[in-house]
Parts: C-alpha cells; structure tokens; sequence
C-alpha cells in the first residue's frame, strides 16, 4: 500500500447523481456518495426517504433513470442482481426474505451457490451424488458450520426456519448473507422489531464481521443510538435526497437532519 | 422395538447428509426391499402386480417427476398426462425404428425426448407465474392430446389410431408385449423406479434441489443471492419431464401394452398426479410413494369392500370414490399441505419422544 493510499482509505463503492422514480414518484433524486473499504457505512433517514430503494439501486435489482455506479473502480450503469452477487456484494432484507420451507443450516447453504464449483454441482454428478457432488457439499458444509458457530444458532441447525422466531429468522438471514464472503454487505435494518437483548447480539455480530472479515457494511437503521454506536460514516436521506453525510457527531448536530426527523416542512 | 436416535452420533457431515440418518429408518427401508424383491415376487399373482405394484411404481415415478417441478419448485403444472404421452409416444417410435436398440436406452431417451419438450413449455415461466402457468400447462395437454391423434405419424399409421408396444427384452427376459410374464414385468419397474427415485433424491437433497426451493420460496431473494430464476426453472422442467416421461413410456410398455394416446394420457391423467403429490406431501420423495400407492389402491379397496362385501351397486362405489377423493383433497390442502408424508414424520417425532408428552 502506498502512502497516498494509506491516507486516503480506498473507495469500494460510490454512488454519483443517482435519480430513480417510479412513474411520478420520484424515490431517490440526484443523490451521491460513497462507501469505503473496510467501513461501516450507515443510511439514515425517515420513512420513505429512499433507504431501501437506494440498497436496491447497488445491488441491481432497480435500475436508476439517472447516474451511474462505481464498483471496485469500474462503472456500471447497469447490473442483474446475480451479477451484483457475484461481484461480492451480499444483503439482508427489511421484511425478512427467507426461504420458509428450508432448514436453517440449508438457507445458509443457499449463500453458498456462486462459490460452488459448477460442474461438481451440475446435473449429472448431482444425480449421482456420492463423488463430486458430495465433495463440494463437504466443503461447504465445512464453511457453513463456520458460520452457524459464529452466528450462535447451532441449535436450531435443522429447524425450517419458518418455525423460527422473529429475532432468529434476521439472524438466519445474516448468516445466509455472510456465507457469500462479501466485499460488500448491505443490511436493510437489520435489529428492526427486536428487543434490546436482540439488538445488542445484533450489534455484535456486525462489529465483529467487520473487525474479523473486514467486511464492508451499508446498514439501514432507525435506531440512532445504534447508528451512533456502529457506524464510522453516516448519509441521511429525506424526501429522496441526501440531506447530510459525515460523522455519526457531525450528522447529530446538523440542522437539517433535525429538521427532516422533527418534521419541519421545506 | 424403540424408535430412538440416542446414542447415535453422527461424526462427519457425511453421515449427517445421509439420506436415512437415523439407523432405524435404514432398518425399515431394509425390510421394505426385502419384501419388495425377495416375497413379492413369490406371493403375488398376474392381477397383485397388473393392476396393484406395476401401475403404484409407474405413477410414483410420474408424482416424483410432478413434484419436482411442482414440490420442490413451486411451478403448478397441468400436462402430466400430456407428458406421459410424449413419453409413450418416443418409446414406441423409437422402438419400432430402431428394433435392436435396447430397452433401458429406449425409455431413458424416451425420458430425454419428454425433457426437452417440458424445456420448451417451460419458457413461458419466465414470464407467467402460479395460476397463468398452471393454464399454459393445461394448454400444452390439450394440444400434444391433441397432436397425437390427428398426426397418424405418430402411430405409425395405424387405422386403429393405438399404438401397441412390441415384445423387448432386457437381458434375455421377456419384459414388454402380450407374452410377458407379469412378475418380470414388477421387477423390471421396481429396479428401475428404484434407480431413478434415487437419483431423483439425490437431486433434491443437493445444491440443485436448494436452488429449486430457493426460487419456491422467495424467488427475488434467490435471485439477489446469486441463483439465475429462468434457468433454474427451465432445469426443474425438464429435469421433472424427464421423469413424467420415463413413467409414461413406461406405462406403455410394462403396464397398458397398447393404448389410444389421447385417452389413456389424457387431463384426468394430470390431476390424478397431482392429487398424489397433494396428498402424499408436496417437496417429499417419500410422498410421491405414498400419495401413487394412495390414490391407486384407494379405489380397489373400496370397490373390493362396498361391492363385495356390502353389495352395493358398482356405481355408486365410483360416486363414493370421488367424493372421499374431494374430501381427502380439500382435507389435505387445508388440514395438512404437507401430506401424507408429513404426518408419517409427525409419528416419528411422537415415537422418539414416547412415552414423555414433550
Ligand atoms: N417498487 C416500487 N414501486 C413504487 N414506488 C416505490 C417502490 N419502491 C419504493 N417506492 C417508493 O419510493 C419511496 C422510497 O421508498 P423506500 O422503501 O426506499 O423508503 P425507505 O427509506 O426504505 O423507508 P422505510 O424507512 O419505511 O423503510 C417511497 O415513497 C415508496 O413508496
Ligand atoms: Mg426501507
């Protein structure tokens, strides 16, 4: 690393003058910013400011009127959302988007996929399971159960995770996620609807993810104790556009952002 | 005899992928091929193995084919009986132009032949989902019924507009036409559906079968995580037609012998195989046995039993039988949607735990 670099930290992902709408709604407007390697990155903002659409614009699976995306220092202007995976970028979901009728331990297996070796996962040698398939399931499993210990739910291994309660469900989630060995990690409030026990596991894991992995985080949040805790950079949204963008202190005391979560009219 | 997993450990992933974990399960699916291949045989008669254990392994075949697709990948599919056809349609073409061509190869290209039919009605997926799909597929049985019997290509011109499977041998053994021996005739399928349920599970149980549930449960989340929809569910149809075809070439040639394709594989055919995956449990291998053994034996059963025993008249057995049909079904979807299968497990779970409550 060269000394330009280690002065100014390396940018994984930037956003420029993302405008997105839908019909007349116009959900995100001219909106940049960017996320460093190694950081976490919060997203704050009210109700309909544009969170989720904005997590939805990086990874591909909205696709933006207006401005373009910088991934890793290539431009995109757009992405499949497999495309958005495969190139590292993994996320977890406001309303859970689990797959009910799977076990926990295959739903993290799930986050598997594109690291799998397609032809020992092919067809043929699927059919006949015991050889090549096996193998790779072995590996994998080996990856999994990494996971499953990090995460503290060897417990509940086999369970389908629709039997699983609410808290549980988000933390079966992150660990699908997880599973990918992402660059970049996008959690769309990942400690909403959970007690403060809950959060604070919650809280946990994602230092720890970024402290072991070195894994780049986005997160939504509403709680701002939270945010302030986490995150070493925050944007905020309001009505689509960014209002502010700095540190946790800097965002706290900027007059806009108390404006926007008072709800002072423009 | 105890139904207990205590004491069991299980030392690598290996053993804990296994397809039957728990010893006692191996022991029961032990004994069910013992019976299967070594009593069977020697106790059944001519009509125990036309009429019972051929058409029951035919159609677990078809039910897992249906609930591959259906079960494991969430797309609702109308065409079984369409399907079959293609299926008896290829073996009997390929037969008749190729003599010397061997019978395991004629009914797995029949299979193949069926797939990339089911690949080609598998595209509108793409696009139409649940209640759309399952009208398309209903589409597709109308019309390949309805190729069949126009297109006198495909009965080799007959006038009487059947096709008739003739006499094939598999190693030395008479297995199809007229001559056949019927015990032959029961081997031959249960080696064979074994072979193929096997493979069909091993599918399942692997990344193949994840990615198919993936996109049955959630699929703009399978798709966010890296698993591309259209070709997963292209792989789904034609690996489910595969099966579907197999079965109907199969019913051809081990089971029927001769049939008008139209009528034999006709859209009675496809809710029939969909009632065995409803009931015997969608996304379960072992459901597709028991919902084909369900729905076969069902009717002789109570035929046996109202006619023969309580002299009732032969109709009104039949008007019976689709009422407990409906009601089973009705009962199932609401009750139970994981069939017959399900409950099978919810009796384990109870066996592990007896005699505690909890
Ligand atoms: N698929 C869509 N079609 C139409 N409008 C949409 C769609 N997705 C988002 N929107 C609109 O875009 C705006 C921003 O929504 P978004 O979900 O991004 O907000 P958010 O900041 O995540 O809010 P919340 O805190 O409630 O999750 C809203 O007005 C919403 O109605
Ligand atoms: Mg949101």
């Amino acid at each position: 690393m060269s000394a330009a670099e280690a002065l100014e930290p390396e940018t994984i992902l930037s956003v420029e003058n993302i405008t997105l709408s839908f019909g007349a709604v116009r959900a995100i407007r001219d909106v940049s910013f960017d996320i460093r390697k190694g950081e976490i990155r919060a997203i704050i903002g009210p109700n309909g400011a544009g969170k989720t659409s904005m997590l939805n614009v990086i990874n591909g699976f909205y696709h933006p009127q207006e401005g373009r995306i910088m991934f890793r220092g290539a431009v995109r202007k757009q992405m499949k959302p497999h495309e958005a995976a495969a190139g590292g970028i993994a996320r977890t979901f406001q309303n859970v988007a689990l797959f009910r009728g799977m076990t926990t331990l295959d739903n993290i297996m799930t986050g598997r996929n594109l690291k799998m070796d397609k032809w020992r996962t092919s067809l043929i040698p699927a059919m006949f399971y015991y050889g090549p398939t096996q193998k790779e399931e072995i590996k994998h499993r080996e990856y999994v159960e990494r996971v499953i210990e990090f995460l503290e739910i060897e417990a509940i291994r086999k369970t389908p995770v629709g039997r699983l309660p609410y808290g549980l469900q988000k933390r079966v989630e992150l660990g699908r996620a997880l599973a990918a060995e992402p660059d970049l990690l996008l959690l769309d409030e990942p400690m909403a609807g959970m007690n403060l026990e809950e959060k604070e596991d919650m809280c946990r894991f994602v230092l720890d993810v970024n402290d072991e992995f070195g894994t780049t985080i986005a997160l939504i949040e509403h709680d701002m104790g939270v945010v302030m805790d986490l995150s070493d950079r925050v944007v905020v949204l309001d009505h689509g556009e960014k209002i502010a963008d700095g540190t946790p202190e800097d965002v706290k005391s900027n007059q806009n952002v108390i404006d926007a979560y008072l709800g002072v009219s423009h | 005899m105890f139904y207990r997993e205590s004491g069991q450990f299980k030392a690598s992933y290996a053993a804990d992928q296994a397809v039957f974990p728990i010893r006692q399960d191996q022991y029961g699916i032990a004994a069910i091929l013992l019976v299967a291949f070594f009593v069977i045989p020697y106790m059944g008669d001519e009509y125990f193995f036309q009429a019972i254990m051929v058409p029951v392994l035919i159609f677990s075949l078809a039910a897992i084919g249906l609930n591959i697709l259906t079960g494991y990948c969430g797309q609702l599919s109308l065409g079984t009986g369409g399907f079959m056809a293609v299926g008896a349609v290829a073996c009997y073409k390929l037969t008749t132009a190729f003599p010397e061509l061997n019978f395991i190869i004629v009914l797995l290209l029949s299979g193949v032949i069926t797939a990339m039919v089911g690949l080609l009605f598998g595209i509108p997926s793409l696009r139409i989902k649940g209640f759309y799909l399952a009208v398309a597929t209903l589409a597709a049985q109308f019309f390949l019924s309805w190729l069949f019997n126009k297109v006198a290509w495909f009965q080799n011109y007959a006038p009487s507009g059947t096709i008739t499977m003739p006499p094939r041998e598999v190693f030395g053994v008479l297995v199809t036409g007229a001559a056949s021996n019927a015990m032959h005739r029961y081997l031959f399928c249960l080696i064979f559906v074994i072979v193929l349920a096997m493979a069909a599970k091993n599918l399942v149980r692997g990344p193949i079968g994840r990615s198919w549930m993936a996109i049955r449960d959630m699929d703009i989340a399978a798709e966010l995580i890296g698993f591309r929809p259209f070709q997963t569910k292209l792989l789904a149809f034609s690996v489910s037609s595969f099966y579907v075809g197999v079965a109907g070439a199969m019913a051809l040639s081990l089971w029927l012998g001769s049939v008008e394709t139209a009528e034999a594989f006709d859209i009675n055919v496809s809710f029939q195989v969909l009632f065995m995956i409803i009931i015997g449990g969608l996304g379960s291998m072992m459901g597709s046995f028991l919902g084909a053994a369900f729905i076969i034996l069902t009717p002789i059963v109570l035929t046996n039993v109202m006619v023969g025993s309580l002299g009732f008249q032969a109709v009104t057995a039949k008007h019976f039988e689709f009422m407990f049909f409906g009601g089973m079904i009705i009962m199932f979807l609401i009750v139970e949607p994981q069939g017959l299968a399900r409950l099978w497990q919810i009796l384990k779970e109870k066996l592990r735990l007896w005699p505690f409550p909890y």
